[in-house]
């Protein structure tokens, strides 16, 4: 019997997972897919907001503010790359300045510090490369960027290092409330527990209802998005919005934390709650949208494309709440932008709601710091040569675009929350997440992954279960 | 009767235009002798060098290149292939080994294409 | 900090032909420095033949072609280090390298050669929409699976692209038992070899749909369909000709790139049209003393002239070191005019001409009938009829020492046939 079970490891439920390991539950992690950050937490803006978007006294709102300056401890302590760049919103008209007015006004109000309004002199100083026309831009020092599936990897891994059960390949059918408890169904295992934390995404609405009635919809917006070599990686260097009018938001340029360059997201409400294509439609009008930041955006450097899904909510607001109907069943649901920046704050809040259903005691062996992960080529000469003498296998590049090495691969398959599929190392290492999307390192990596797994290599997949790579030997 | 067709001797693919008359041919567009024997070949009897591996024990490499040593006859190739891929040969192998010799009773053998 | 001659980055054709050109121009101390398992390169993957006319006057595959060099560089003693991946270059020749059993070694060529070679574009480069399945493979990377780790990647396979890697996997696939049910090619022409596309495609009754290509990717786990369209003349998919193609795989070979980071943060000089660096006669860059050569400069069809032009590099690094190369003199500049893309090398500084000198270019489009035209400022110098060209295959043009003797810019040019 479980004291928790969250459903869903994206960045929500692993933060969740996390915050709740530092007491004295035993606590199961429930993911349908073959590896955790496996949905919107792979394929989202990648931005810590620093809060002054959000209608103020919402949820999101107190959420975000709350959970932006949380970021930085916790990526310390987890090893993830988190960096404070700062952000930028647009202005090109005067319509444009009232919009970065009433923001400036709304973060006021949300508890923002620091927020500043630039002329166009001041904002062209600090970013040579966007449009002369600006006519000026709201400034927010407190706003970051960081790999969202990085961070969730690490929570996922410290959660289970300090005793959370991860369940992956386990997509939940159905709930059934037997008095004070909870029978999960997810296919070939049953899973009991006093309390259930629904973070399912897009499918927290229909998860709900597996135990109430529906008290909430929720709808997937899909989103889609660039990603240019490093080589434009400093074409940016702020996280550079447009500031929002009748037509919309604008889109996204901003630098990744990797060092690559991120244009996107558009907005396109869906019916299907598993349509992650792209569309060359779609990408054509982010780059023309994005021309409004700058008409010199090197789109030729583009070296992928990807879509996520966002969880719209019905209510408008953070739905985090325990049902109405079933005592025990918290609800973390339309986590929608800005999520990733509230994500820390949220894990807080629904331990909270928590410990106002049941006392709960601290866990005294709770350790927040996840073993460091090495990162060969950030280390000094010396560093380097010191590794590759303990483990030959850093002397060994594997994925030559990024530089990533035959160590950094063997680590994350075997740390707790390991990798088992290529995608699932290219999200921990960064193999194949270069220029050449895997062309050289490919095949090695499904070797290394083979041979640590001790599978065959015709077994290796791509990400779930059926993405089978290599169809047999030749002459079989 | 005329034809026109691509030759594949080498990488430069000459274009070339062939001319029957009677039982005689005359080629134009090539820039070697070896575009002549290619064309009038290609319309009486077409042949292929056959490039493929085979299975390896005890190789660096999961799979040896080998080709055959001249054309085989083009309606062979895949009679060929079939032979080639039920052996396996054990390295060290040298290249220009003879892998199969003869294969098909084309009178052409098939040779290993590199050391393992 | 270990100390030679000439290093040469890249164990492929490129690296092995200049490696061996420096030490058979009297240098001793040369190390070629590879970051795969073995020395050949891609031509290790490339078991088709086609490879050595012009150079051995024989046709061999390409494990055959690497085997020779490899040998002749182990005879000639020249030093190697596999699987070791060079870090960084700079502009005083430092390079910092990695492998399992040295660690982490700083090196110093007083000349360097650029031989790594290129890369694949990939999906993402293209902008090709629709789902992230399994099953989508870059030619090159499908070339290495099925020759030599010996594994298929697919049963029924439509490729994009026909450059000639595309080809030769369509035939390869075909004679391992897949069904490759079409290549696309988006531009009404093919980008490959003629050659290949008789043997490789006609031959097994592979159809080329030219001016088409892959608009969409459906699968969830692996691919499942790929929906292929007719383009226009500006390449816009034509809204109604969309066709669907039922497969497990689609392989794109829709171009190589001159692999060129390691140049790049050394603050060498890069030609936007090659994506190479810019080179003068002697394929140095416009760092003194460091060379490039090879796929790395232009992506070459034809290994042969790979081969040529790295013996040209590797001659002239010898001459470097011997202080030999001349920096002084007459230097005559090359421009592509009508209808040449690009021309290496990019600068002629006529002192270090022997007798003779290769140029290298591409065609911007498919012409018949036509008359490469050299001049030299105002004064047509060469004038060479061509039959037949086209983007897919690399023209060279010889020039003697005299041609060169005039004064001005050295543009080629093509120009309508004069009778």
């Amino acid at each position: 019997m479980y004291d928790v079970a969250v459903i869903g490891a994206g960045i929500t439920g692993t933060f969740i997972a996390r915050e709740l390991s530092r007491y004295d539950l035993k606590i199961a992690l429930i993911e349908r897919d073959t590896d955790v950050a496996n949905e919107t937490t792979k394929a989202n803006s990648a931005l810590v907001h620093a809060g002054y978007d959000a209608t103020p006294n919402t949820l999101k709102a107190k959420l975000n503010s709350m959970g932006n300056p949380l970021f930085d401890q916790v990526c310390k302590e987890l090893d993830v790359p988190f960096k404070r760049i700062g952000s930028l919103v647009l202005a090109f008209d005067e319509e444009d300045i009232e919009s970065i007015k009433e923001l400036y006004e709304r973060g006021i109000q949300n508890k923002i510090p620091n927020l500043k309004i630039l002329s166009k002199e001041e904002v062209l100083k600090i970013e040579p490369n966007i449009n002369e026309e600006i006519k000026g831009a709201l400034y927010a020092p407190t706003a970051g960027i960081v790999s969202p599936w990085e961070l969730a990897v690490a929570l996922a891994e410290n959660a289970v290092d300090n005793g959370v059960k991860l369940k992956l390949d386990s997509k939940v059918t159905n709930i059934n409330k037997i008095d004070d408890e909870y029978e999960i169904y997810m296919g070939k295992e049953t899973l009991k527990t006093k309390y259930v934390i629904n973070c399912t995404g897009v499918h927290a609405d229909k998860i709900n209802e597996m135990v109430g009635s529906k008290t909430f919809g929720i709808h997937p917006r899909r989103g889609q998005y660039n990603i240019l070599d490093k080589s434009a990686g400093n074409f940016v260097n702020h996280t550079i919005f447009q500031a929002p009018n009748k037509l919309g938001k604008g889109v996204v340029v901003a630098p990744t934390v990797h060092g690559n360059l991120l244009v996107g997201p558009d907005a396109e409400d869906l019916d299907d709650r598993e349509n992650k294509s792209t569309t060359n439609e779609r990408i054509a009008f982010i780059r023309e949208t994005a021309r409004k930041t700058s008409k010199n955006i090197p789109f030729h450097e583009t070296i992928t494309s990807f879509s996520g899904l966002r969880a719209v909510p019905s209510t408008g607001d953070f739905i985090i709440e325990e049902s109405k109907d079933a005592k025990g069943f918290i609800n973390v649901a339309g986590i929608e932008s800005p999520g990733l920046s509230a994500s820390p704050a949220i894990a807080k809040y629904v331990v909270k709601i928590l410990k106002g259903i049941t006392d709960i005691t601290e866990n005294k062996d709770f350790n927040p710091v996840r073993k460091p992960f090495i990162r060969f080529m950030e280390l000094s000469n010396e560093a380097k040569e010191e590794i590759i003498k303990k483990d030959p296998r850093y002397g060994k590049i594997i994925c030559r675009c990024e530089m990533i090495t035959e160590g950094e691969i063997v680590d994350v398959i075997h740390r707790n929350a390991g990798a088992t599929t290529v995608d699932a190392i290219k999200r921990r290492a960064r193999p194949g997440m270069g220029r050449c999307q895997g062309g050289f390192c490919g095949p090695r990596v499904m070797e290394i992954l083979a041979r640590e797994l001790n599978i065959k290599i015709t077994d290796v997949t791509k990400d779930s279960k059926k993405s089978y790579i290599l169809t047999e030997p030749t002459k079989n | 009767m005329k034809k026109e067709m691509i030759c594949i001797v080498c990488p430069m693919g000459c274009h070339l235009e062939v001319n029957k008359q009677g039982e005689e041919y005359t080629v134009e567009g090539n820039k070697c002798k070896r575009g002549q024997e290619y064309a009038v070949k290609e319309l009486t009897a077409p042949t292929r060098v056959v490039t493929t591996t085979v299975k390896i024990k005890n190789g660096n490499l999961n799979r040896l290149p080998v080709k055959t040593k001249e054309a085989i006859p083009k309606d062979k190739i895949f009679e060929c292939m079939k032979l080639i891929d039920s052996i396996e040969v054990t390295a060290p192998i040298h290249v220009g080994d003879v892998i199969i010799k003869d294969i098909l009773g084309t009178g052409v053998d098939l040779v290993a294409a590199r050391d393992m | 900090m270990l100390k030679y001659d000439v290093v040469v980055i890249g164990g492929g054709p490129a690296g092995l032909a200049a490696a061996i050109e420096a030490k058979e121009n009297g240098v001793d101390s040369i190390l070629v420095i590879e970051r795969d398992r073995e020395l050949g390169g891609i031509l290790q993957q490339c078991i088709h033949n086609g490879f050595g006319l012009h150079i051995f006057k024989e046709e061999l595959t390409g494990p055959e072609y690497a085997q020779r060099f490899i040998h002749k560089l182990k005879d000639m003693n020249i030093e190697y280090k596999l699987d070791t991946m060079v870090l960084d270059v700079n502009e005083e020749k430092i390079i910092h390298v990695i492998n399992e059993k040295d660690g982490l070694m700083v090196l110093q060529g007083k000349a360097i050669v650029l031989a790594m070679g290129c890369r694949e574009r990939t999906r993402g480069a293209v902008n090709i929409g629709g789902t992230r399945p399994a099953g989508v493979f870059t030619a090159g990377t499908a070339q290495r699976f099925v020759n030599m780790e010996g594994y298929m990647v697919g049963k029924k396979v439509v490729i994009l692209g026909s450059g000639d890697i595309g080809l030769i996997m369509a035939r390869r696939l075909t004679l391992e038992g897949a069904e490759v049910l079409a290549v696309a090619e988006l531009m009404p022409y093919s980008g490959g070899l003629t050659r290949n596309i008789v043997q490789c495609l006609d031959d097994y009754n592979i159809p080329l749909l030219l001016s088409h290509t892959v608009i969409d990717i459906k699968g969830k786990d692996r691919v499942e369909e790929v929906v292929i369209a007719k383009v226009d003349e500006k390449r816009r998919p034509i809204p109604g000709t969309e066709k669907n193609f039922e497969c497990d795989t689609l392989l794109l070979s829709v171009g190589l790139i001159p692999e060129n980071e390691l140049s790049k943060n050394a603050g060498i000089k890069i030609d936007p049209i090659t994506s190479g660096p810019i080179v003068n006669e002697a394929m140095e860059t416009n760092i003194e003393g460091i060379f490039a050569c090879g796929n790395v400069v232009h992506v070459h069809d034809l290994v042969d002239f790979v081969t040529g032009e790295s013996k040209r590099a590797g001659k002239n690094a010898a001459k470097y070191i011997k202080n030999q190369l001349k920096k002084q003199g007459k230097i005559i500049d090359t421009n592509p005019g009508q209808g040449i893309r690009y021309i290496v090398p990019h600068e002629i500084r006529l002192e270090n001409i022997e007798e003779k000198l290769d140029l290298f270019m591409r065609v911007d489009g498919v012409y018949k009938n036509m008359d490469m035209v050299v001049s030299i400022g105002n004064k047509e110098i060469k004038r060479i009829k061509k039959k037949h060209l086209a983007p897919g295959e690399m023209e060279s043009i010889t020039l003697s020492k005299s041609d060169l003797s005039q004064d001005g810019v050295l543009t080629i040019s093509l120009k309508k046939e004069e009778l």
